[in-house]
């Protein structure tokens, strides 16, 4: 399975009554990258997120996750496949009737064989480390903050340690230096684990500081490329998106920043 | 295939190596140390021999395959305890793909547990709980009446400045909790007088008074049954719609946007639904009131012989235009109060989607509640009066 596409798209077409949103789509995400997902509004960038997690299904074509064709499992293995994959939605869909431990502890209760202590400090870390304080375990999501909920649905979307985690617009909401630590501990995790990210991004310097390779919705089709590649894009949604004030700011941002660790390396 | 899905079942789990070593001990991590088969790991932590008082360890992960952030929490929570129980800790071998995550959980993992709850009094705990409950009580109910006052003040602005009562509003809240409750109460109401009828028939059969089920019928229903079950069904279906519209726009802030736009959310969601509520409530009683006596007819008929000629001059003789208007009465308060109660549960909805359930359950209980206390207070004046 090595070397072949955790997400492997073809031929996707989306239909909603007489609009098209894609019109065969073709689309590969490598194991262990950082693939960031844009395009402007209307695009269908959420709705290609929720047709590979199978919440929506797509007029045609094929999706497979982890070398698996989605449409041809079955219960068991779609659940087996489900426990493989963390999903941070965007307004975090954290569950309002449990506290933020309870909802990092639910799917490592369900799928895993852990004792209910190691459960419960796992959680503890998980919280930790998607930056939230320690009495952040014992709130209610009614309690929380935008930003705050936000992590809390980063340490559920990680409780499992899954292969790929699916980010939907991960760092809206959050403030530049709580936005740049999401950045780091993604990336920590993603290089450790080899752990594959899915971002739905508008965040310009997420794009530029942590993505590999970048996801660009045109023309009811996506194409792939590095910064650079598209950088040099003639299209121009493509060249008006990089070349716009803010995303000059933050390829402006991204030079100084490799400058420096170049000159402290 | 669902073999291949998971992780399970891989011959290399995490195992500990462990002993003396060049004076000091070494503890190796070797295997795959993540959330498949953490619990054999964390078993295995535990069985491991333990290196004498003292003595200083090393921790070496070299041999570590696979780490993810169970696994660097079990062995970084194995040196945080040797660490604490006085040996010198050091973690050799860490491989640069696993560090940032090691250290990362370890940072994480040094963090305060949660503060763990002071054991409680059962006895006590249920003493202050009823205490609560009743200052809460006593609250809500000054609150509400405090509502009340507002919403009137409110009404008295809106008959100064006519134009600024959101006629669409009312007329479509009109047709929400009247037109479009027409065929359940209409069913209802038809049933409870079959009911009524065949179990007044049933007993009245015994004295050879079978004309009298009329009697009961008319006084029964016209007075009470009618108004009561109208206003109990708009209770549950209007008085929770209310609280669950205004609850969801106050989830999504659009109570505030109200607020900041210079609007009064009173005057904009309020008092729309209580005008309409007390429009159509007494229309409706009405309504139930026919229909149950249609029921009753029909019942009548069908075991008494009792013809729907019979069946109106007996009513006639029974009842006065007073017992109509003793039970029609009763009807713009009783919209009044569920319709308060609606809004100021759906008012009172904070933050979570969870509190909009939460607030729509007591609103239909409290709506049911205050209509028949306020029935019975009713009952008492009207016999005072001698009405």
């Amino acid at each position: 399975m090595a070397g072949s596409p955790v997400i492997r798209v073809r031929g996707l077409v989306t239909r909603f009554g007489p609009q098209t949103v894609h019109d065969g789509l073709d689309l590969d995400v490598e194991r262990g990258e950082v693939l960031g997902v844009v395009g402007g509004s209307g695009t269908g960038k959420s709705v290609l997120l929720k047709e590979i997690l199978g919440l929506i299904d797509p007029a045609a074509g094929r999706i497979e996750l982890l070398g698996h064709d989605t449409a041809e499992l079955d219960r068991a293995e779609r659940t087996a496949l489900q426990a493989r994959t963390g999903v941070l939605f965007q307004n975090g869909a954290l569950f309002s009737s449990m506290t933020v431990a309870e909802n990092v502890m639910l799917p490592l209760k369900e799928h895993t064989d852990l004792p209910p202590a190691l459960i419960a400090e796992v959680a503890r870390v998980k919280i930790a480390m998607a930056g939230l304080p320690p009495d952040a375990g014992t709130k209610h999501p009614a309690q929380l903050s935008g930003g705050m909920i936000k992590r809390a649905g980063l340490a559920r979307a990680l409780a499992l340690d899954p292969d790929i985690l699916f980010l939907d617009e991960p760092t809206a909401g959050l403030d530049p230096i709580g936005a740049a630590a999401f950045d780091t501990l993604i990336q920590g995790l993603q290089r450790s684990l080899g752990l594959t990210v899915f971002m739905v991004t508008h965040d310009l310097d997420s794009l530029t500081s942590i993505c590999d390779r970048i996801a660009v919705l045109v023309d009811k089709k996506i194409r792939v490329g590095t910064l650079a590649q598209h950088l040099a894009d003639p299209h121009p949604w493509i060249h008006d998106y990089f070349h716009g004030p803010r995303g000059r700011a933050a390829l402006d941002a991204k030079e100084r920043n490799d400058a420096r660790q170049l000159a402290k390396g | 295939m669902a073999g291949t899905l998971t992780k399970q079942g891989t011959a290399d789990e995490a195992r500990i190596d462990a002993g003396p070593e060049d004076g000091g001990w070494r503890i190796g991590a070797v295997g795959r140390w993540t959330l498949h088969g953490a619990a054999a790991a964390s078993d295995a932590l535990d069985r491991a021999p333990k290196p004498q008082h003292g003595a200083a360890v090393r921790i070496d992960l070299a041999r570590v395959e696979a780490l993810d952030t169970v696994g660097a929490y079990l062995l970084s929570r194995l040196a945080d305890r040797l660490g604490a129980a006085g040996h010198a800790v050091s973690v050799i071998g860490l491989r640069p793909d696993h560090a940032a995550l090691f250290n990362a959980v370890r940072d994480a993992g040094k963090a305060p547990p949660h503060p763990i709850e002071r054991e409680h009094h059962p006895i006590l705990d249920m003493i202050v709980r009823t205490g609560e409950t009743t200052v809460n009580a006593v609250k809500e109910i000054l609150d509400l009446v405090g509502f009340l006052g507002l919403v009137t003040v409110t009404f008295a602005r809106l008959i100064l400045r006519p134009s600024r009562l959101r006629l669409t509003s009312v007329l479509f809240h009109i047709e929400q909790t009247g037109l479009n409750a027409l065929p359940i109460l209409g069913l209802l109401s038809f049933l409870i007088g079959v009911v009524l009828a065949f179990q007044g028939a049933d007993q009245l059969k015994r004295f050879g008074a079978e004309l009298y089920v009329v009697n009961l019928l008319g006084i029964s229903v016209l007075r009470e049954i009618g108004i009561l079950m109208t206003a109990i069904i708009v209770a549950g279906r209007s008085g929770s719609a209310f609280t669950a519209q205004i609850g969801t726009m106050k989830v999504n802030q659009e109570v505030d946007a109200i607020g900041t736009m210079g609007l009064d959310p009173v005057e904009l969601l309020v008092v729309p639904r209580a005008l309409a509520l007390m429009i159509t409530l007494p229309l409706l009683a009405f309504y139930a009131d026919v229909m149950g006596l249609f029921g009753g007819a029909v019942m009548a008929y069908a075991t008494l012989d009792i013809t729907f000629g019979q069946f109106i001059r007996q009513l006639h003789s029974a009842v006065g235009i007073n017992t109509v208007i003793a039970g029609l009465i009763k009807a713009p308060v009783f919209a009044l109060v569920i319709a308060m109660v609606g809004c100021y549960e759906g008012l009172k909805v904070s933050g979570s989607a969870e509190s909009v359930g939460i607030m729509t359950t007591k609103a239909v209980v409290e709506g049911i509640f205050l209509v028949i206390v306020i029935d019975a207070v009713f009952s008492v004046l009207f016999s005072m009066l001698g009405v």
